[in-house]
Order: C-alpha cells, then structure tokens, then sequence
C-alpha cells in the first residue's frame, strides 16, 4: 500500500471538513458568537456593578458560576482520563473518538477556570494569588493541579496532532498559503520516519500515563474544596471518588453527544459508527450505575444516621428542591440506565438521549451540592434581609453560562478546522499494520 | 445613665479600664508609638511624664500628650496582623439576660459604617429541642482558636492574631469567599457591590476597624480591637443595656460586661458556660451562659421593627404564635 497515496486521498476526504463552512456552520457560528456577546455584556455588568447584579448573597456566595466550573473543569478531567486510557491501552476502536475526547478535554479546560473568576469579587488582585501564597489553601492546590493540568492537556493534545499536522503540511495543495504555514511551524520537522514515528508514539503513551494520574489528583482536590469544609452536605469522605465517578459520568455523556453531532452534521457515518455509540453506552451504563451508587450512599447515610445537620439538609433537598431532586438523582440516573441496560433500546439516538438526560442530571446534582448546603448552615438562617435568604441566579449569571457552553462549542468547531476530527494518522497506522479490509476504506472509495 | 451606673460600681470598671490602659495601650505604646511619636513633629510635648511597659518588659516614660494620642494613632495592615501582646480576648454572652434589644446590632452598626440591612452581629432565635423554650442568642465570629476561615483563605487576607482576634484585611483580600462558605457559624459577610460610604477616606483603612469598606471583600465582627486599645469594651457589650456579653481577657481571667467584672473561669464554671457547635473542634473564644432563670419573657424580644419579626417567620414557634395572634 502507497503510504503517500493514502495520505493524499485521506486529505481530500478530510478537506471539506477544513475549508469550506457551510451555509448552516456559518449560522451556528454567528449565534454562538451573538451568545458570547450577550454574556460578555453580562460581564461587564458585573464588573461595573459588582457581584450585586448576580443572585449570589451572604448566604449562598457560590451560585452556578462555580456549578459550571465543576462541571466544566470535571469534564475536562474526565476526557483526559478517558483519552489517556484509550491511548494507554490501545483500545480497538479509539480512533474515530479519541480526537472528540481530547478537544474536550483542553477547551473544558479553558472554558472551567473563567468561570471560577467570575466568582472573584476582585479580579484585580488575582495576581495576590502568588504574591502572598499560602499553602495550605485548598485554593493554591486547585490552582497548581488545574495549570499543572491544562499544560499536561495542551502537550498531550499537541503530540496527538503533530503527525495530522505534518501530512496536511505535506499535502497542502488548494490549502491558503497561511495555513500552510501554519501546518509547517506546528509539524516541528515531523516526517513520519519510523525512528520519528516510535519516538512519537512511545512520548504519547507516557504523556497519556501522565495525565490519567493528574486527571485523578485534580479532580480530587476541586472535591476537597468542598469536602475539607465542616459544612454538613460537604463535609463527606466519599466526595473524592464520587467527583471523580461524576466527572466521568458528564464527560462519557457529552462526548456521546458530540459524536452524534458531528457524525450528523459532518456526514461522518463511515468513522463513527454505531459500534462506537455502543461502546460508549456501555461505558456510561457501568458509571451511571457507579454514579447512582455513589449517590445513594451519600444520601442514604445522611438520612439513616440523621444527624440534626443533615436532617436540615435533606429537608431542605427534599421539600424546596424535590423536583430538582427527583430530576437529578432519580431520571437523570434510572433513565440512561434503563435505557442502556436493555440491548433492544440501544440505538444511536436513544443512546444520544440517554448521555443528554445524565449531563442535564448530572448539572443538577451538582447544583444540589452547591446550593442546598449554603442554605442550609449549622446556625438557620436567621436576623436576615428576607432577599438574602435563597438564591436564584439572575439574567447575567445564566448570560454568562451560556455564553461558557456557546464559547465550548465555538473553540471546538474552530479546532474541528484546524485539523480533522477524524486522526488521519491514526487511519494509516491502522492500515500499516495490516489490519484493513477494503470495506474498511474511505468513505467516498465506498460511495464511489 | 450608664455613666452613672459606671461610678456606682466605679472600682470596677475603672479597674477594667486602669488594666486596659496599663496593659493594653501602653504596651504597644512601645514600638510602634515611639516610631509614630518621632515622625509627628507637630506634637507638643506637655511635660508630664508617664511610665508605661514595653512589649519586652521595659519600663519606659512616655509623655502624657502621647498616650492621649494614642487612640487616633492609625494601626496599619502590617501591625494589626501581630495583636496586642499579652492579651488573649474572650466574651462571655448570658443568654439569661437576652432581649433581643438590638442595641449591640445597632451600635456595631454604627461603628463599622454598617448599614442598616448589614450585620456583623446577629440575634438568633434558638430553640434547642421541643420541649425547650426557645431563646435569643447573640452571635458574633467566633474568634476561634482553630479557624477554618484562617485555614482556607489562598492569600493570607485573613488571619489570627496573637491575642486571639481574627481580623480580615479587606487591602488583601481576593474576594473568592471561600472563607464565607467554610465557617460554620455563618459570621462572615461579603461587599457585594460599592457604595459611596467606601469613598469617605476621612479615616485610613485599618483591619482593626474595617473602615471603610471596600467593594468585593469580605467582611465581619472584628471584637474592635481599636476600642481594646484604647481599654474600651467592644460597641456590643458596652452598648448593651442588660449586661449580656461580657468582654476581657482569659491571661487575666476577668472579664467585663462594663457593669460587673467577674473571673471569667468562675463564671464558666459556676454557671455551665459552653461554646456552641463545640463538637466541630473550632475551639471558640466565645463563651455562652445557658438561658437559665431569665430575666424576660421571650415576648419581650418581639417589641422590634415589623421587618425584624418577619426575619424569624421560618422559626416554628414564631409560626406558632403567630397562629395564635400572640405577635
């Protein structure tokens, strides 16, 4: 098999993809960015008026700003983990999803933290933060595992591109003379020799050990931000691994929708396939039934013991939030799994809707962490203005998470152009071991 | 009227305030005055010497006009942080003599250029369990020995003290309310936005008496350290007309509701003092007497505002009563 040849067909295929938005991409994107817009209006609001202008008061001071920065920050965690055990063990069918994983993992990453600074009352000082640093701070751990993390990211993700690089550099006829500029900067000299290749390969697959380990450190300490405090719903052993189970949870369940969404839109049926929805299915079954577990043990321990504190607690979730809860804790786990369970029902759009009601869920669950608690202290609420006691969040603050999801998406459909969703390189590593068959080839040979 | 009350039981508040004046004032009338003294070259000198105790054990002599002076003298960020040495500060709160008179409330308002909605010290209504009354029960920060709010904070801006007093300094703060969510006696506020008050620059901000403001930091009771210098009481327990908090120093054992000066370990141990919430190993340094032979109904506590009574509605006996059209 002509390896150069390949390359070149794969780079045609792939092109379209790269070049020419379409009419309705070109929508999309101006809607994304009239969101962003809208929440950077938002922003500065807040910035001129202070954090009054949110819902956040004396008692509830983290509201959904911090509820996004979990679970943006959570996901980010998870595709790492996720992609670093696709890599590390060589898993048969990563291809076609480990690139979708990896985006996610580095635009959640950059997404996470903005929203942790909108919860800062003065993001002038910020620099403060490594002026007068103090240690023992869950903060300062946060803040080194989340930098030590999104540069692990940004390598891991750029060792995975540097082969597509330097075969679009390689093949860059019809491309703009920047972007073939571009490509070659971005290649460093990557010819695909096999000295190069195994070198390439064997960094990868430490990279990829690196930062499972690093995905676990940094979602454990965001948990201890909460569970290292006395407060009752936090205060948990379990908050750890439960995080980490959830992470993996939200991330198995927005990558299922990523790939249906770019299988739909970018025509992609031939690389990601149903195989793929099931495996991930699969996946998300045996963590919602692990996130489900995790759950249950956490409410049912602070329900059987009832602790005075938890009693409040769980009154609180269970009389003022009872839909939220019923929706977080009972749909948005039973569904995916009954879903799931049940080979009959897995299909790829059941399997689609089953991954967006356990993120939907998922997002609540985390706002059931959040706020409940902080209404609910160890001395009532009491000798308090009446508009200081719950929380709701105001216009600016759902503008600025929907500018956060409508940024997400952006920065991947700009990824998404730089170079193709689909590793060509991991195509001809495929076929260079052989283990093709011509049903297998490219889409357009199949249609041709 | 106080006043008169103060000759009344004169020796004792003057004792308190003697003590305070020898110890408090004058111990850090060492360094940091003597340097404040030089550099102000417009103070007169009057004459009259005064003995005064170093931190370091000297005895030096001061001029008079100095430590009259020394109240206004301006306590910055960086010497705020040590705490005046010598001292380890305690209040004691008698929930027996609690009326929900709001005095404390409303003078700490004042002094901290609070507003009217804005409260570093507030009244709980508490009822222990069903078969108990409930009861007024006045809440400060705690001060405590194990701060979780200290431990948390990424920059330092909060700290404790030598003499036991956590102070915030709103020049450091960050603003990311971390130390708001992991202090579990609720005693801590934020600035959510600016307010022309901030801008009154008539007196330079001081951890010790969080004046003024400043927007996006946190803020809360600080035991008025400004006024212990001076070898006053804190505005609460002063301003209060039933002598609820008691207010000294444990190195000294004594304490002071500014009408009576009692040991402070005969009082805990005579009358079952407890710290609240001691089961979560803050270590408080604020003591309660329990609401044994009270000296007012609980009614009395409802002769307040019309929007004070409505921030107890979600009490079940507030409830309760109101049923019975009793508020």
């Amino acid at each position: 098999m002509n390896i150069a040849l390949r390359k070149k067909e794969l780079v045609k295929e792939f092109s379209p993809l790269l070049l020419k938005p379409s009419k309705w991409a070109k929508i999309w994107i101006g809607i994304l960015v009239g969101l962003i817009l809208w929440g950077l209006i938002a922003f500065v609001i807040q910035v001129v008026k202070g954090h009054e202008v949110t819902g956040m008061r004396d008692n509830v001071v983290w509201g959904i700003y911090i509820i996004n920065f979990i679970f943006f920050v959570c996901l980010s965690y998870s595709g790492a983990f996720i992609s670093g055990v696709l890599h590390f063990f060589k898993t048969p069918w990563k291809n076609s999803v480990s690139r979708i994983v990896e985006i996610i993992t580095v635009v959640s990453l950059i997404i996470g933290p903005i929203f942790i600074l909108l919860c800062i009352g003065r993001l002038d000082r910020l620099h403060y933060l490594f002026l007068y640093p103090r240690i023992q701070s869950p903060i300062t751990w946060d803040i080194i595992a989340i930098i030590t993390d999104l540069i692990g990211c940004f390598i891991y993700l750029y060792l995975t591109f540097i082969p597509d690089f330097a075969i679009l550099r390689d093949n860059s006829e019809g491309l703009p003379k920047w972007r073939k500029k571009l490509y070659t900067f971005l290649a460093i000299g990557y010819r695909d020799t096999s000295t190069q290749r195994k070198r390439l390969h064997k960094i990868t697959r430490i990279m990829s050990a690196m930062i499972i380990a690093l995905a676990i450190v940094a979602y454990t300490v965001l948990a201890w931000i909460f569970s290292l405090t006395l407060q009752p719903g936090w205060n948990s052993t379990i908050f750890a691994p439960y995080f980490i189970v959830a992470g993996l949870y939200s991330g198995i369940g927005v990558i299922i929708i990523a790939m249906y969404l770019i299988r739909k839109y970018f025509k992609l049926e031939h690389y990601i396939r149903k195989v793929h929805f099931i495996g991930a299915g699969v996946i998300l079954l045996i963590i919602s039934l692990l996130f489900g577990y995790f759950t249950f043990s956490e409410y049912f321990s602070r329900w059987f013991s009832h602790k005075i504190h938890d009693a409040n607690l769980l009154d609180t979730l269970f009389n003022r939030y009872f839909w939220e809860f019923v929706f977080a804790n009972y749909i948005g786990v039973l569904v995916p799994i009954v879903i799931l369970f049940f080979k009959k029902f897995r299909t790829i759009k059941s399997i689609t809707f089953a991954a967006i009601v356990a993120v939907l869920g998922l997002w609540l669950n985390r706002y059931l962490i959040v706020v409940p608690t902080l209404e609910t202290p160890y001395i009532p609420i009491q000798d308090t203005r009446p508009e200081f006691v719950h929380y709701s969040a105001t216009w600016i603050e759902w503008a600025l998470s929907f500018a956060g999801v409508a940024a997400f998406v952006l920065f991947f459909m700009l990824l998404m152009r730089l170079v193709p969703i689909i590793p060509m390189s991991g195509i001809i590593d495929y076929e260079r071991e052989g283990k093709v068959r011509p049903s297998e080839l490219t889409q357009q040979q199949q249609q041709q | 009227m106080k006043d008169d009350k103060t000759t009344q039981n004169g020796t004792n508040r003057r004792k308190f305030l003697k003590m305070g004046l020898l110890s408090g004032a004058t111990t850090v009338a060492g360094a940091s005055l003597l340097a404040n003294l030089t550099s102000e070259e417009e103070l007169k000198a009057s004459g009259d010497k005064i003995r005064v105790l170093t931190p370091d054990g000297k005895m030096v002599e001061v001029d008079a006009e100095s430590i009259n002076n020394y109240p206004e003298a301006h306590i910055t960020s960086e010497e705020s942080r040590k705490g005046i040495p010598g001292r380890k500060f305690v209040m004691v709160i008698d929930l027996a003599k609690c009326k929900n008179a709001r005095n404390c409330v409303e003078s700490c308002q004042k002094a901290h250029h609070l507003d009217y909605n804005e409260e570093f010290l507030k009244i709980q209504l508490i009822q222990d369990h069903e078969q108990a009354d409930p009861y007024w029960f006045p809440k400060p920060c705690y001060h405590c020995d194990e701060p979780p709010c200290v431990t948390v904070c990424p920059t330092g801006a909060t700290f404790k003290r030598d003499d036991g007093i956590v102070l915030v300094d709103n020049d450091r703060c960050i603003g990311c309310k971390f130390c708001i969510t992991s202090c579990p006696y609720s005693a801590r506020q934020f600035h959510w936005s600016h307010k022309s008050k901030f801008d009154n620059t008539d007196l330079p901000y001081s951890p010790e008496t969080s004046v003024p403001g400043t927007e996006g930091t946190v803020m809360k009771c600080d035991f008025c350290p400004d006024m212990l210098r001076q070898g006053k009481l804190p505005h609460c327990a002063s301003s209060c007309p039933m002598g609820v908090i008691y207010f000294g120093d444990k190195n000294e054992d004594m304490v002071t509701n500014g009408e009576e000066t009692v040991r402070f370990s005969e009082l805990i141990n005579d009358r079952g003092g407890y710290r609240h919430l001691e089961h979560l190993g803050t270590k408080p340094n604020v003591y309660y007497l329990p609401p044994v032979n009270r000296q007012f109904p609980l009614e009395r506590g409802f002769d307040v505002d019309e929007d004070i009574i409505e921030r107890y509605k979600d009490v079940p006996y507030v409830q309760d009563m109101k049923e019975k059209g009793k508020i």
